[in-house]
């Protein structure tokens, strides 16, 4: 029996325990100058690392830049950006090992890209063509790579939170020495799978990294209407979770946040919340628009804590990085999302067949011919099905 | 008549519903001030205020579940799911909670005040998780009311039907159409009777039964078959649980013939359940086997969408093959 201490704690008068009680600091470094704050201590980052960091940052700010407008342009249905949370998302995922597992939500371009996703992997999934490993099935961003270990995107929210519980408890059954790293954002903390999940990997002593992008807003409801705790932090506490607010600007607090979090849910085979507290700043998506929900000031404000800058203010510092660099990295990432993307656009969509692959492991029967169904209807009414109806046989 | 669309009818019937009955609320993700994802809500927090009009937390059990204990207490509740794709983490609370409150308490207690609505189907370029037709899932649950508009007026008529109705009520709108479709709606209130089918256009030869967004495709199959020298009639369910088998009945033993359409998948859809039924009682009747067009027993796709699609050309040829059988 594991009871909370009844007797030890126990009081004579009725004692209400509110939320103010509980102080949660979050863990920074680095300022906006690229200094460290006071007394902080530089974690143990080599320059390859953190070059290999900023790389990852300047590789997704012109993905994001040239998808939008590919976006705008009508040349993509849908897109994503993750402006404002690179930080987040690039050092917390350079800080794990490339084996660990990953289970993103959907804003997580970066953590994918510093794992080694190319640019035509990119480009094909967004393009939705026949070189897509998705098979052009989900929508644009629903990355996924078996070979990179980062679980395919499902749009569903909060799904992978429970599902990265089980991956990391079979990574302990195989006693791999490796953790799954889970991403969400706060607004998805609030469905049910987020507390199936957490409870669940405290209960099984699971290795498993929750990573909680608390970015402000849930499409157009800010935090506040989200919830009245202590953040995503106090829910791990509650679960019985070793947890960490971290500011999520931060790059070198990110890194050595989720560093610390690998090493501890290994040693103690045990879950690890972090609290990564930053700001979206683009739209939801493409099919959103924030100026219905919330202020230019705002938005300025936050823009000022831009987290890329930050950390290039602190490589510059390093000597490191200098402007030259920054140049030459900008036009070699536009040239080369820009040429991809020319070629990613005429690549053929899909084949017929990949509508009745993967249901199952087989097509059965029924399946085939419906597939057989289809193909002789397609071949009556060509004009009307260009996508496929030249590629048949 | 003013013409509107889709959207505007929605949100028209909300509102008029909440300034008649002033404890209504009507809540669900991003709803409140922002109106919604698609704009359905816009407006109603500015005239009703943050009480009666607000945003959720991110969790559909919690929507669902709220909703059901305001409709316990006698308040009118109207909870939007954003997308019908997103209806599963609130399955529990639908199909066990709101579905069987007041066979299980003997009437003690019930939720007929509540109507959830949730924008369904493809069209959109939305993948496997922006376009599903979730209906079977739920016709096939006692107590539980479904009803699929088609257009902005039917969308007008019905919805405040089902807000008034004294059971709970699951309102499926076409999101294809929200924009889309535009028509003549009055300005005044009125309400279209639920379990009740309507004959859209009558015809000799066959009959044609759909709901919601597939009924565009059902007439343009129509008008190619007119062509041809086949006579058409189009019945619009409306509401699918409890449907009105009566009007359907008299339609397929007038014709001959039935075709049924709907986007969700051919195997266990409703279109069964209609076949079922209309073998039952229209036997001797029945010229030729019933045909249904019907999307593939797969997920819904992105890149071949317009391949997936049960459109006016599968209709078309399914009206050929039921003619010369």
């Amino acid at each position: 029996m594991s009871q909370p201490k009844a007797n030890t704690l126990a009081t004579l008068e009725p004692h209400f325990i509110n939320n103010e009680t509980l102080e949660i600091p979050t863990f920074h470094l680095l300022k906006q100058d690229g200094t460290l704050y006071k007394g902080a201590s530089l974690p143990n980052i080599s320059k390859e690392t953190a070059l290999r960091i900023y790389d990852n940052m300047v590789y997704i700010r012109v993905l994001d830049e040239r998808l939008i407008s590919a976006q705008r342009q009508g040349r993509i249905s849908f897109y994503m950006t993750c402006i404002g949370e690179e930080a987040s998302i690039i050092a917390s995922a350079v800080a794990l090992d490339d084996k660990d597992m990953i289970f993103a939500q959907y804003r997580e371009q970066g953590a994918l890209r510093a794992r080694g996703f190319t640019t035509d992997q990119f480009m094909n999934q967004n393009f939705s063509n026949e070189k897509d490993l998705g098979k052009g099935r989900q929508m644009p961003i629903h990355y996924g790579s078996s070979e990179l270990n980062y679980m395919t995107i499902s749009s569903p929210l909060a799904t992978q939170i429970p599902q990265a519980t089980g991956y990391a408890y079979a990574q302990k059954l195989r006693k791999q020495q490796q953790v799954t790293i889970c991403y969400f954002g706060e607004g998805a903390a609030s469905e049910g799978d987020f507390h199936a999940g957490l409870n669940m990997a405290a209960v099984h002593e699971v290795p498993v990294i929750f990573f909680c992008r608390n970015n402000g807003y849930a499409i157009s409801t800010p935090s506040d209407q989200q919830f009245k705790g202590n953040g995503i932090a106090s829910r791990g506490i509650g679960y019985g979770i070793h947890t960490l607010r971290v500011d999520g600007n931060d790059t070198l607090a990110v890194y050595e946040a989720t560093r610390k979090a690998r090493v501890y849910a290994l040693e103690n085979n045990c879950p690890v919340l972090i609290e990564a507290m930053s700001y979206r700043l683009g739209a939801h998506s493409t099919s959103d628009d924030p100026t219905g929900y919330r202020s230019k000031e705002e938005e300025a404000k936050w823009a000022l804590k831009d987290p890329v800058l930050r950390f290039k203010h602190w490589l510059v510092k390093q000597k490191w990085w200098d402007d030259d660099s920054e140049k030459a990295l900008y036009h070699k990432y536009r040239v080369e999302v820009l040429d991809q993307m020319k070629k990613s656009e005429v690549i053929d969509p899909p084949s017929l067949r990949s509508m009745v692959t993967d249901v199952y492991a087989e097509v059965p029967k029924h399946l085939e011919e419906q597939y057989q169904e289809l193909k002789a209807h397609i071949k009556k009414y060509p004009d009307h099905y260009p996508n496929t109806s030249g590629r048949i046989d | 008549m003013p013409q509107i669309n889709l959207l505007q009818a929605i949100n028209q019937a909300l509102s008029s519903a909440m300034e008649k009955d002033q404890e209504m609320v009507c809540f669900g993700e991003d709803v409140g001030h922002f109106g919604g994802v698609f704009r359905a809500t816009s407006g109603l927090q500015e005239k009703f205020g943050k009480e009666r009009c607000f945003n959720t937390p991110l969790v559909e059990q919690g929507i669902i579940g709220m909703a059901n204990g305001l409709a316990a207490a006698g308040v009118t509740a109207v909870a939007e799911i954003q997308f019908g794709d997103y209806i599963y983490p609130a399955f529990d609370q639908i199909v066990n909670e709101t579905a069987k409150f007041r066979y299980r308490s003997g009437n003690e207690f019930n939720v007929g005040s509540l109507t959830i609505r949730t924008p369904y189907g493809g069209g959109i370029a939305g993948g496997l998780y922006h376009s599903q037709s979730p209906e079977a899932n739920f016709t096939h649950t006692p107590g539980l009311k479904v009803v699929v508009p088609r257009d902005p007026y039917q969308a007008k008529g019905l919805l405040l039907s089902a807000i008034n109705d004294p059971n709970p009520v699951l309102f499926l709108e076409p999101k294809r159409l929200y924009r889309a479709s535009v028509g003549e709606v009055p300005t005044e209130d009125y309400m279209i009777p639920l379990s009740e089918a309507e004959v859209m256009t009558t015809g000799s030869d066959i009959t044609l039964v759909a709901w919601g967004a597939q009924l565009e495709y059902v007439q343009k199959a129509a008008t190619l078959a007119a062509q041809e020298g086949i006579s058409c009639e189009i019945v619009d369910l409306r509401t699918i649980l409890p449907w009105d088998k009566d009007t359907l009945i008299q339609s397929v033993n007038k014709t001959g013939r039935l075709l049924i359409t709907h986007e969700a998948p051919l195997t266990s859809g409703f279109g069964a359940e209609i076949t079922a039924t209309i073998q039952e009682h229209c036997f001797l009747y029945l010229e030729s086997p019933i045909c249904r067009i019907c999307g593939m027993d797969t997920p819904y796709p992105l890149a071949l969408e317009k391949e997936y699609i049960p459109d006016e050309l599968k209709i078309f040829e399914g009206i050929k093959r039921t003619m010369n059988f």
